[in-house]
């Protein structure tokens, strides 16, 4: 079992054509993803790899019985690429892109709302289910198949926490990278909730950043709704205010909102233990088992 | 990007929110002359470097916006922001304008109104009327407030701003409503389909490297620590900032690389770094998805080669794809190569520590 993705997911690829969509879409494939499709308007008719390319995504769908899209296409044009998926209907849809103006992603996440699309993203790396398949950019050889649900909103330090967790023995069910924007699709609350009800999690880390108050309320969500065991790291804590870091959601706000600090006390407070190191938090991890 | 008041200005006049008379001065003279052009009493504001400064009595001071003082008798709030937990706009109100907004959020919450506003929709009349009553803005001046929040939501939706406010919003005793300051931040991201904001934009005046930063197209910002740091991704290079900070260092700023960096990247990111002259060690983290061990490895080496010395130690970590290749490519010689994220933040702390005795 997993969350999200597994090696019955049917892949359709929005701006397979591109540079980052036509070389993810190997590393996809080369991973053992079933990717069944493309879609790129204007391109219908071509095929990438030898996949068959389309103009729509619902075109897309109906002829490859897609349920899961990734999309790559750049920061201009991706809102309107996810309203597309949004209205194909897909299962899923995972945003690779960085960069999405933030009212166009307030308006597909208003979109989004009331529909049972799963939404994952944008500026995010992905989603893998080891040994399965795997959405996005990331990395598949860091990851292995068992028992602990990963949710991550950062790509690079995902990499890190897992290949810790794995240089250890410690596998992983799914990784859900939700992505470092201020607006994003599934949140930590949704992720959790996912991984609660997948019977083969039996823990679940969580690695969360500055920015925003998403932490605080997956603390809360948890104290009320999860029995499964969850350890946390939270990335930050010397940043200082009003300062970007780097993504556009991690920014500690003037009057003191979204800090480390108060993301660490809440998490505490329902009962995850926050590693002050990587290493830490798998030290955690390893005491659940 | 934050524009300067006087910019914000200008475009609340355009969208016809009455702002009081001013001119921008860029010498004493100057501003002694619009001060007089306008009329006595006025306001004086600095707003940034806009031009270059002026100097004043052997000091290099901002450039000042002179603007007619506002007789008022009441200072509302009113701003447009993105509550980024409901994904959606939020207009606020509030009686209580002309102070520190934040605090007012923080010690008495209920004196501000909230509106969500449904983007697909836009603000409607009846949402800007709710805000302002249910604020307690007088009546008299009710519906001309309203106007303004709409205003100021539909400049919020047309400009792609993440926030804007005004506070103060003076009511003078002739029931005027005139917005005597101005905060708009547009969204770096959307700037591509706004050439005319994009233009008055300028890099934050102040530090030269977060500028050459901007230059390099670095996610860069700059600490007050001696231990440099250069990763991949906002989120492991915030980690390692931490990890400098849980062994005992000082970060001396965050240098995102980003994904897929070539070696030139990688060559400009350590010139970045030690063009900060308080940096006394180097640690270079790198966990390789889409980036390349053996091209940061190669950035690596050109950079350090063109120096006699080394400026200062550098720590490489290298993980990931192509990490083994990377290791390899490597000169030993001119850094120092450490297996973990924790054993090379510890070692660069040392060298800082050795460093700055």
């Amino acid at each position: 079992m997993s969350v999200l993705v597994d090696a019955d997911s049917r892949v359709v690829v929005q701006g397979i054509t591109g540079g980052e969509g036509s070389f993810h879409t190997r590393q996809m494939v080369e991973y053992g993803t079933n990717v069944v499709a493309g879609a790129v308007p204007g391109k219908g008719g071509r095929a990438v790899e030898g996949i068959p390319v389309y103009d729509t995504v619902a075109g897309a769908a109906r002829a490859e019985d897609a349920d899961t899209s990734v999309v790559f296409v750049p920061p201009a044009f991706a809102a309107d690429a996810l309203l597309e998926a949004l209205d194909a209907p897909l299962d899923l849809v995972v945003a690779i892109t960085e960069g999405i103006p933030q009212q166009d992603m307030a308006q597909v996440y208003r979109k989004a709302t009331g529909t049972d699309t799963h939404l994952v993203g944008p500026n995010c790396p992905g989603v893998i289910t080891p040994g399965e398949a795997k959405l996005g950019i990331l990395p598949g050889n860091i990851f292995h198949a068992g028992d602990v649900g990963l949710v991550s909103r950062s790509g690079t330090l995902t990499y890190q926490v897992v290949d810790n967790l794995t240089s250890r023995g410690i596998g992983q069910t799914t990784a859900v990278g939700i992505g470092g924007d201020p607006i994003i699709g599934t949140d930590f609350v949704d992720a959790l909730e996912l991984f609660e009800a997948d019977p083969d999690t039996r823990a679940v880390v969580m690695c969360g950043e500055i920015g925003g108050e998403d932490e605080e309320a997956a603390a809360r969500y948890i104290g009320e709704h999860v029995d499964t065991p969850v350890a946390g790291f939270i990335a930050g804590r010397t940043a200082p205010p009003g300062k970007r870091m780097g993504h556009a959601g991690a920014i500690v706000s003037g009057s003191g909102t979204g800090t480390a600090e108060s993301k660490i006390d809440a998490l505490g407070d329902a009962g995850v233990p926050v590693g002050d190191t990587p290493e830490a938090v798998v030290d955690h991890v390893e005491t659940f088992r | 990007m934050k524009l300067h008041e006087y910019q914000a200005k200008g475009v609340f006049d355009e969208a016809g929110i009455a702002v009081p008379d001013s001119a921008l001065a860029s010498s004493p003279d100057e501003a002694v002359d619009a001060a007089e052009s306008i009329g006595y009493p006025v306001a004086i504001k600095a707003q940034g470097q806009v031009g270059g400064g002026m100097d004043l009595k052997g000091l290099h001071v901002e450039d000042v916006l002179v603007e007619a003082a506002v007789d008022f008798d009441d200072e509302l709030y009113v701003g447009v922001t993105m509550d980024r937990g409901e994904g959606q706009p939020v207009a606020m109100v509030s009686t209580r304008g002309g102070v520190d907004i934040e605090t007012v959020a923080a010690e008495e919450p209920d004196a501000i109104v909230r509106e969500h506003v449904d983007p697909l929709f836009g603000i409607q009349r009846y949402e800007s009327r709710k805000a302002v009553y249910e604020a307690g803005v007088d009546r008299e001046v009710a519906g001309d407030v309203a106007s303004i929040l709409r205003t100021l939501y539909d400049l919020w939706a047309e400009k792609d701003a993440t926030e804007i406010e005004v506070n103060p919003l003076m009511v003078t005793a002739d029931d005027e409503v005139v917005a005597a300051d101005a905060v708009m931040n547009v969204d770096d991201d959307a700037l591509f389909r706004h050439p005319d904001l994009a233009d008055m934009g300028e890099t934050a005046a102040g530090d030269d490297l977060e500028a050459k930063a901007d230059e390099y197209g670095f996610d860069y910002v700059r600490l007050d620590g001696d231990v440099g740091i250069i990763g991949n991704g906002a989120g492991l290079v915030m980690t390692t900032l931490d990890l400098v900070d849980y062994y005992g260092g000082a970060p001396a700023n965050f240098l995102d690389i980003g994904g897929g960096a070539k070696a030139e990247r990688v060559t400009n990111a350590l010139d970045m770094v030690f063009a900060d002259d308080s940096v006394e060690a180097v640690v270079f983290n790198i966990f390789g998805g889409i980036t390349r061990g053996d091209e940061v490895a190669t950035g690596i080496n050109e950079a350090l080669e063109q120096f006699e010395e080394i400026p200062k130690p550098v720590v490489v970590r290298l993980a990931g794809t192509n990490a083994e290749a990377g290791m390899e490519i490597l000169n030993t010689d001119l850094v120092t190569v450490e297996a973990t994220l924790e054993s090379a933040v510890q070692r660069a702390v040392e060298y800082a520590e050795e460093g700055s005795r």
